[in-house]
């Protein structure tokens, strides 16, 4: 596949692009969308191998002059994948917290949680994804001595937030690691459950592994296959499609086609509605901005139990600076973020459960989705 | 709030050097956002209260540095997926973070909130005179889609 950088001088040549990028849905870099094509401006298209003799016959018989920016789109790709990994890598003993995993290497981790400290740890199907991989949560609790109140964990509903499932990942090594040791975990773990889902959007982390390293979205595909995914964030049953969201496929932001039109989405939502009077709070991880936010997105009128969720955040927030100095802000999202609706964290609330927060994880924009690995631990020792 | 003008906000900055972290510089700044014209960049005044540090002799170092390469430099994805520049292409990266703010600048409004995500590719281009000129395609993300 090669990418081509052409800049169109006239009208006419605009439309000439605009109508072969439609015909032949070529994949257009720059700009995001046909329509956006203007005279004067770069254009970089993707053409894909077989196309290549078609699309530059078509530009020199419009005198459309063009270069090719990339000349082998999957050298590059190639090159920029992470070196060869250790094909052994022993679980919960040898695992390295302080690494991005993908998802294979994730999957053969909870198998091992599980089997190294099955007194403690369950793992539990939840769903499947639209590539139909499995969808698997860990239970930590206890044996039932009374009933116990749940604390819900899910990280990875954004593909690109490499940070997160890392993060889940060394907050159940850390929880396994110190309870009998530590009075506050054993405490904990006595009167609650912890479930944690490591990675929500499965087919969207393996995508930023192998495709695309800033995808963000699942991958379900839209209009005839010529566009992925929806914002999971933005498909949860919460004033869904209102504010802050795309209707078109294309967009970072699209929210489906309705509300948990997605399997991932419906998947959380039917476990947590059917667990949802025993759930005490709801957490869901992202990265970046440093963030603990609260509901709600969609409006800024404040939620009942405003000063209780505030007061928890700020609890966690102070605590969380104590250990390195990182600094979070703690607010609803829709006062200090932007607004948005159809998020995981509004729904939980608007079903119930009382206390429901999204972190947003390091850091503020500096290296902003691409954390270097070397800020894993860090990150996950303040966080915990 | 400047009746018929736009939105002024003043502010009071530290500025902390990439290159020796712990080192700052206090700064002032202006920034006035025009009423209306989203396509105009804000107008911006600074004043830098003491010195920055030069940086002459590193970029005299970078500059010999890429006139000795054989072919024009070339390269992608920086950082990688993991977070990692590779140390040669420090300087490069640093390029690309000060050649994306002047593009942040010009496409800043009041309710956005720019961050260079990644490089996704950088070629040097090849010149006749002595400059040193770099093609950069940068990835920008902007907070709205977070």
């Amino acid at each position: 596949d090669k990418v081509l950088h052409i800049v169109p001088e006239t009208f006419q040549q605009v439309q000439h692009l605009q109508l072969l990028c439609n015909t032949l849905m070529l994949d257009l870099w720059k700009p995001l969308l046909p329509e956006d094509i203007r005279a004067g401006e770069d254009l970089h298209i993707r053409v894909p191998a077989p196309l290549v003799q078609e699309v530059k016959d078509s530009l020199d018989q419009h005198m459309i002059s063009h270069r090719v920016l990339i000349p082998d789109v999957q050298k590059l790709v190639d090159q920029s994948m992470p070196r060869e990994r250790s094909s052994h890598r022993q679980v919960s003993r040898g695992y390295v917290y302080t690494e991005y995993h993908p998802m294979e290497e994730i999957y053969q981790w909870m198998t091992q949680i599980q089997k190294n400290n099955s007194e403690l740890v369950t793992q539990h199907f939840l769903g499947k994804t639209f590539e139909n991989r499995t969808m698997y949560y860990l239970q930590i609790s206890q044996p039932k001595n009374k009933p116990k109140k749940i604390i819900w964990m899910d990280c990875g509903i954004h593909a690109r937030e490499w940070i997160s499932p890392a993060f889940c990942q060394w907050f159940v090594k850390e929880i396994l690691r110190n309870y009998k040791t530590d009075p506050k975990i054993s405490r904990f773990l006595q009167n609650l459950e912890l479930y944690v889902l490591p990675v929500l959007n499965i087919d969207g982390y393996i995508y930023s592994w192998e495709k695309d390293r800033l995808w963000r979205k699942n991958r379900s595909p839209y209009e005839n296959g010529t566009c992925y995914g929806t914002d999971l964030n933005r498909n949860f049953n919460s004033s869904w499609g209102s504010v802050g969201v795309s209707s078109n496929c294309s967009s970072d932001v699209f929210c489906g086609s309705g509300p948990e039109s997605e399997p991932e989405t419906r998947a959380v939502a039917q476990f947590i509605k059917s667990k949802k009077s025993d759930i005490l709070c709801y957490l869901t991880i992202h990265s970046y901005g440093q963030l603990i936010l609260t509901p709600y997105g969609s409006t800024t009128k404040p939620p009942s139990n405003n000063e209780e969720l505030m007061r928890v955040a700020k609890e966690a927030a102070a605590a969380l600076t104590g250990k390195y100095g990182t600094s979070y802000r703690v607010g609803s999202t829709a006062l200090i973020l932007y607004s948005n609706s159809g998020s995981s964290r509004d729904w939980a609330h608007t079903i119930g459960i009382p206390l429901s927060y999204t972190f947003e994880l390091r850091d503020t924009g500096t290296h902003g989705f691409i954390l270097p690995a070397n800020q894993i631990q860090p990150t996950c020792e303040e966080t915990m | 709030d400047i009746d018929g003008v736009g939105h002024k906000y003043c502010l009071e900055l530290e500025l902390e050097d990439v290159l020796d972290k712990g080192s700052t510089v206090s700064c002032t700044a202006e920034v006035l956002y025009q009423l209306g014209s989203t396509s105009t960049a804000p107008d911006v005044q600074v004043a830098v209260a003491g010195e920055l540090r030069g940086t002459e002799e590193a970029d005299k170092e970078f500059y010999h540095r890429i006139r000795s390469l054989e072919k024009e430099l070339v390269a992608e994805n920086i950082p990688d997926s993991h977070g990692n520049v590779p140390p040669e292409l420090e300087p490069i990266h640093l390029l690309a973070g000060v050649a994306s703010g002047y593009v942040i600048w010009q496409n800043s409004t009041e309710n956005t909130k720019f961050h260079l995500a990644q490089v996704k590719h950088v070629k040097q281009v090849k010149r006749s005179d002595e400059d040193l000129q770099f093609d950069f395609v940068v990835l920008l993300h902007e907070m709205v889609s977070q």
